[in-house]
């Protein structure tokens, strides 16, 4: 493997670049683990790991999809601990808030949420990965390290399963009875409004 | 006769006129789906991610 002699101007670069796709990050792990806290806290993992292996990181190179790959190994790692329960988390906003206006019939995004969460965790990964991440097959490949046709197989059945839930409307409910939860939606629900009444 | 309606797709039951879900290469939701994503995106960046990107630094520098 070439050394590549890192200066200061090519490690103010890659925290430059790390910086950038922090935001892809925390929405790739609250995608995949579905617990804010818990997603930040594995962001940070992955920052920490990706500083300590910046050597490794070929400048020029997507950022985002290498650090997605270290995010993603440290997810496994976590959930091989039992940190992750395997099941959706019910701290979610009603975030219809942040539906379109003027659409016939919102599509709720804690139902989005909830739909996402029940899926199997590699069919969720690669959807997050292709449907919200923008990723084509191929670099979704890459990152899950296993081939195209398996990404592209689990895309799609991980969006049949996400169709058939929302067109029969069976989506597993949130238990209303947690009032842990119920907190955590009105503490959310202030966020928005705050952010919103910030952007005026 | 009994050669044509071998070719022939299976007559659908009532109601199923919608393509399955297989084909939908980009169904209703997809958007739904990028908006869920794209509103951590949007989020501003907590204090936390701040404090740990100066420690990097400080980390660099004893190093």
């Amino acid at each position: 493997m070439p050394q590549i002699e890192r200066t200061a101007a090519t490690q103010a670069d890659f925290k430059r670049e790390l910086t950038e796709v922090i935001p892809h990050l925390r929405a790739f792990a609250r995608g995949l683990c579905g617990r804010p806290d818990l997603a930040d806290d594995l962001v940070q993992e992955a920052m920490l790991k990706a500083w300590a292996a910046r050597d490794r990181f070929e400048p020029g190179t997507s950022m985002r999809a290498w650090i997605f790959v270290i995010l993603r190994n440290a997810y496994l790692t976590d959930m091989r601990r039992n940190k992750f329960h395997g099941d959706y988390d019910e701290i979610v906003a009603e975030r219809i808030l942040t539906a379109p206006a003027g659409q016939e019939e919102p599509l709720h995004l804690s139902d989005m949420h909830r739909a996402l969460q029940t899926l199997p965790p590699e069919r969720r990964e690669a959807l997050l990965l292709v449907g919200a991440g923008g990723f084509s097959y191929q670099e979704a490949a890459q990152i899950c390290g296993c081939a195209v046709g398996t990404i592209k197989s689990r895309v799609g059945r991980a969006r049949a399963t996400i169709t058939e839930m929302l067109e029969e409307d069976s989506i597993p409910a949130r238990s209303s009875s947690d009032s842990v939860a119920h907190t955590a939606i009105l503490e959310e629900l202030d966020i928005i409004s705050n952010r919103q009444s910030n952007h005026n | 006769m009994a050669k044509q309606g071998k070719d022939t797709v299976p007559s659908k039951k009532k109601g199923e006129s919608r393509p399955s879900p297989k084909e939908a290469r980009d169904p209703d939701w997809a958007n739904g789906l990028r908006q869920l994503y794209d509103s951590v995106v949007d989020e501003p960046l907590p204090d936390s991610f701040k404090d740990l990107l100066d420690k990097l630094d400080d980390e660099s520098k004893s190093t």
